[in-house]
């Protein structure tokens, strides 16, 4: 029953996205066309994120903590 | 006069400065609870509705507008290079070239977009137009290019599109009767132009009753409702004359350029008058190509006026409209500096594509003030608004003798075909001569005179019953009940309480196509407007409320409306009151004595 609601509000979802894009009107080739290319851009979006923003974001984070480790040893000397 | 203009503005900056509630539904009573100054021009509420809707609305159209451009020019591009069939008109390979035929890319939008959803336009029905008919079934099989009948019909599809606002188009023998005699004793066709054989009693009779109606001395009716405008405008605005429209007068206007500069390319010698920057820049544009190639002395203004569409600038637009006649009187033309012969004011009563409207009392103050004429289009207004149904003159209380020229359709509430235009005899006497309809095109024939005749005088009371009156008091509640319905489920509606034309609005390009195909599963028949009609952000729905439609039949629209603007999202409003109302009929709640 659940599965079913899910379902429907998934498919209702898809349907607003047609609408808002366009696709609704679309020929099934061009649709075709039109949602592999936004596949791919996702895929491509997640790809990255995976790759990328996770070394960046260790990187980052990483550097943050030196600053905040070497903080409280010159923020004595400075009391001083 | 001026003292009376900043009476008023003073009362639309109070409404200005509520605007929000105003426009809201919920409270219906809080323009009332004010009540209306004395002084002013109005003597009744005037509440119109331009909501705005969210952003996100103004972002996802645009992405929708953007997809369709871009797969437009893929099947371009793929149509040129031979990988697609080609179905669009071309010259043949031995005209190629010859100076082209067909501009491919104005038909850009027409090709790619329109052509998608072609199938929501244009559908033959059989039968006739009243509150339900009947439409013949029809596929396509190459995605719109073509079309075929299965042969079966679509009976008692409800009606929303039709400008029947009356429901005088019926079929009911007894109400035909004095039609059917005429028929019989006239035949159908004139075969001749006014000016030559074409004047019959039943003319001078319909002309009469029309002067009658309207209040005023005379008036002279034309064949065509379309060209009564596009023939009598020539006519009346010539060289050296100056014609501001209204905006929002759009594509009647256009169109009635065209078919003027068609008028004009007939008679050399008659100039093309100037259109100042009220209307939309391509038709400034036409006007401008046309006034050059024509070397004619007036060149059009090109001022960029508020959209009139959104609260504010409703309050301005009249100060714009002010300004324009202020910079037209003390300019003058614009390369000699010499006056303008004569300054028209071009308004319609009800606007079509927004439901509004004219603010008349405002623009007869301006027109008195600095001695301007006034011509009235009525075509939607005449018999749908007003207490007795004598338009939008009628609505705002005032004298007919107020605007110079009264001009109205017979084609909408009156079930027939044709105009008129109504004024001072002089006027009349003058366009009988010199209208070009009068001149060349064949005048109206006999049996739709006598519709025109039976239901002006149903209208009037001359009939012996009180139909007439019931129809407009009809058409007044059914109006008042779906607007305010519309308004309470959450769907943002333009235009004036009062109006029977109920814009609602679409904005996504998809949702065009799907909500009037839902609605026709639905059996509910609906005009959907897009791009070249409206701003290309604004498509809309436009329903046609007729005083033939009964409750059961505005509850069943409803209902489905209801379920669509769940379905497709439209209920964009932030104003409504309740998502599910119930549809019953509300009990007085004031105790009895």
């Amino acid at each position: 029953m659940d599965v079913k609601s899910a379902k429907n509000y998934v498919f209702w979802l898809f349907c607003q996205f047609e609408l808002i894009t366009c696709s609704y009107l679309m020929e099934p080739w061009e649709k075709v066309l039109f949602y592999s290319f936004n596949t791919g851009m996702v895929g491509m979006l997640l790809y990255t994120t995976y790759a990328c923003v996770a070394a960046h974001a260790g990187t980052a984070l990483r550097l943050l903590w030196h600053c905040l480790g070497t903080q409280p040893d010159s923020a004595a000397s400075a009391v001083k | 006069m001026s003292r009376d203009t900043t009476e008023l503005s003073s009362c639309l900056v109070l409404a200005k400065g509520s605007q929000d509630l105003l426009f809201s539904p919920v409270f219906p009573g809080f323009s009332q609870k004010n009540g209306i100054c004395n002084g002013t021009l109005y003597k009744k509420t005037f509440i119109e509705h331009f909501e705005q809707a969210p952003m996100y609305v103004a972002v996802f159209t645009f992405v929708g507008f953007a997809v369709g451009t871009i797969f437009g020019y893929l099947r371009d591009f793929m149509r040129a290079w031979g990988l697609e069939k080609r179905n669009i008109a071309e010259e043949r390979e031995q005209q190629k070239d010859f100076v082209p035929l067909y501009q491919d890319f104005e038909n850009f939008f027409n090709r790619n977009l329109y052509l998608r959803i072609r199938d929501n336009w244009n559908r033959p029905i059989c039968s006739v137009p009243g509150p339900q008919f009947d439409l013949m079934e029809r596929v396509t099989d190459d995605y719109n290019w073509t079309f075929r009948f299965t042969g079966r019909t679509i009976k008692n599809v409800i009606n929303m599109g039709s400008y029947n606002y009356l429901g005088f188009a019926e079929t009911d023998v007894n109400a035909l009767k004095t039609v059917t005699i005429e028929l019989e004793k006239y035949g159908t066709g004139i075969c001749s132009t006014r000016q030559e054989m074409g004047t019959l009693d039943k003319h001078i009779e319909l002309e009469k009753l029309v002067a009658t109606f309207l209040g005023v001395e005379d008036a002279m009716v034309f064949g065509m409702g379309f060209a009564t405008n596009s023939m009598n405008i020539p006519a009346l605005v010539g060289k050296c004359s100056l014609a501001p429209a209204e905006k929002l007068q759009k594509i009647r206007f256009m169109f009635n350029i065209y078919s003027l500069i068609g008028a004009v390319l007939y008679h050399r010698g008659v100039s093309v008058a100037a259109t100042l920057g009220l209307i939309l820049e391509s038709v400034d544009s036409l006007v401008q190509t046309f006034a050059e190639a024509m070397h004619v002395t007036q060149e059009p203004v090109i001022g960029k006026q508020p959209e009139p569409h959104y609260p504010e600038a409703l309050t301005h637009y009249m100060q714009s409209l002010e300004k324009l006649l202020r910079e037209a009187i003390i300019y003058g033309q614009p390369r000699t500096h010499r006056a303008w012969r004569k300054i028209i004011i071009l308004v319609e009563g009800i606007y079509s594509m927004e439901g509004s409207i004219v603010r008349l009392p405002e623009i007869v103050s301006l027109k008195n003030k600095y001695k301007a004429y006034l011509y009235l289009d009525e075509a939607h207004s005449i018999g749908a608004v007003g207490a007795t149904g004598r338009g939008v003159i009628e609505y705002f209380g005032m004298s007919p003798d107020d605007v110079d020229v009264l001009m109205g359709t017979f084609t909408k509430s009156f079930g027939a075909a044709g105009g008129y235009i109504a004024g001072r005899k002089d006027l009349v006497d003058f366009l009988r001569t010199h209208s070009h309809s009068a001149v060349y095109a064949t005048s109206m024939c006999p049996p739709v005179a006598e519709q025109i005749i039976r239901a002006m005088k149903c209208l009037m009371g001359l009939d012996g019953t009180t139909q007439g009156l019931q129809r407009v008091r009809q058409l007044e509640k059914n109006t008042r009940y779906f607007r305010r319905k519309l308004h309470e489920m959450g769907f943002i509606i333009y235009g004036n309480d009062d109006s029977p034309v109920v814009p609602l609005l679409l904005y996504m390009p998809g949702k065009i196509g799907a909500f009037a195909r839902r609605m026709l599963e639905k059996n509910i028949g609906v005009v959907v407007v897009g791009f070249p009609a409206t701003p290309i952000t604004e498509s809309r729905a436009r329903f046609c409320v007729s005083a033939a439609h009964t409750r059961e039949m505005l509850d069943t629209v409803l209902n489905a409306l209801d379920e669509l603007g769940d379905f497709l999202q439209l209920k964009y409003s932030r104003y409504s009151k309740s998502s599910h109302p119930e549809l019953y009929e509300e009990k007085m709640l004031e105790p009895e004595d």
